[in-house]
């Protein structure tokens, strides 16, 4: 396979390789002390490429880390509460920075109003042991954003109904 | 209720067998894996141990599921791709059948239940914004409800925060 794919690499293009990179490793790393020369022994190119384009990724932003992804229910967060603020257009933005940098929050973003269901535009995605931790993180929160707040809500989840992961097609 | 994939309820801490070295790659690489020809070897010096025994706690915890994943976490809209965060409001009668149909839908990435009339919570993800747009639309068919989409507006700091 290797003969076939060298060939085919020589006109191929970086948008291509890099395609195909992360579909060699959406699922993962390999698990082998070269692993960039095992890809590139895989997608039958230079492992310097191989590292170049990784590298370039990683600069742009289109790969956020290269790491481990703790899995936070089997680590003991089995508490989850999605927070969710109505925070006037104009101080979300602030207010959003300031709750990202908390240690307990995984996730922060700004999202539309669905009105007149949806008051709420930040959304926070808060972890504990338990619920009784994670509400003590709301309150931290709470009065981080003072008089900011209109009003606020946590959904605790109470069931994982899928859970596959990002993945593209190939 | 019988259509639970993974229930949450029985998990009630971290498994007692791991050690200090688990916990700080766990605390320690959730960015910054090198990008080498022996990363390995270059990250378990930062860690104080040996490249074949840092693999193998990667393995061993891959296969326990205390890890989701190793490897490159991708910014999907950097990728080119789509991500959408979308709710319904389930009636409590229908709920396993419509778990059963949205979760049908390869796009669905992940599919939670939440306390609250919108009490069904999932992340669409395509490679092409149309894509997203026809994936909502066939839901809305397929089930017969609004999808309130939430698609991402801004993301603010996000840190490598679980610590154990």
């Amino acid at each position: 396979m290797s003969q076939t794919a060298s060939k085919n690499a020589v006109n191929e293009t970086t948008p291509d390789l890099d395609r195909r990179l992360v579909l060699a490793t959406q699922a993962g790393l390999p698990l082998h002390a070269k692993p960039y020369h095992w890809l590139a022994s895989e997608l039958g190119v230079d492992p310097e490429l191989v590292m170049a384009r990784m590298q370039a990724m990683l600069d742009s932003g289109r790969i956020r880390r290269i790491g481990v992804l703790p899995n936070h229910y089997r680590l003991g967060f089995v508490a989850n509460g999605m927070t969710v603020w109505d925070i006037s257009d104009d101080a979300v933005a602030e207010a959003g920075e300031q709750v990202g940098k908390l240690d307990s929050v995984s996730h922060c973003y700004r999202r539309p109003r669905h009105l007149p269901d949806w008051p709420y535009n930040l959304f926070a995605m808060v972890h504990g042991h338990n619920r009784e931790e994670v509400m003590d993180e709301v309150e931290a929160i709470a009065r981080l954003l003072g008089d900011r707040v209109r009003r606020y809500d946590v959904l605790f989840s109470t069931r994982i109904l899928k859970k596959t992961g990002l993945r593209i097609g190939g | 209720m019988a259509s639970v994939i993974n229930s949450v309820a029985h998990v009630t801490g971290a498994p007692n067998w791991m050690d200090e070295l688990d916990r700080r790659i766990i605390n320690q690489l959730q960015g910054g894996f090198p990008i080498s020809e022996r990363p390995y070897r270059d990250a378990a010096q930062k860690l104080d141990t040996t490249e074949n025994e840092l693999i193998t706690r990667i393995r061993c915890m891959l296969d326990d599921g205390l890890l989701t994943r190793f490897g490159p976490l991708f910014h999907a809209e950097r990728m080119g791709g789509a991500l959408s965060l979308c709710a319904l409001k389930v009636p409590d009668d229908r709920f396993d059948e419509v778990t059963e149909a949205v979760n049908s839908f390869p796009e669905v990435a992940h599919n939670y239940q939440r306390e609250h009339t919108m009490n069904m919570w999932f992340v669409l993800a395509t490679e092409t914004a149309e894509q997203l747009d026809e994936a909502i639309h066939r839901i809305e068919e397929r089930t017969g409800l609004d999808v309130y989409n939430f698609p991402k507006q801004a993301e603010y700091y996000v840190g490598l925060n679980l610590q154990v």
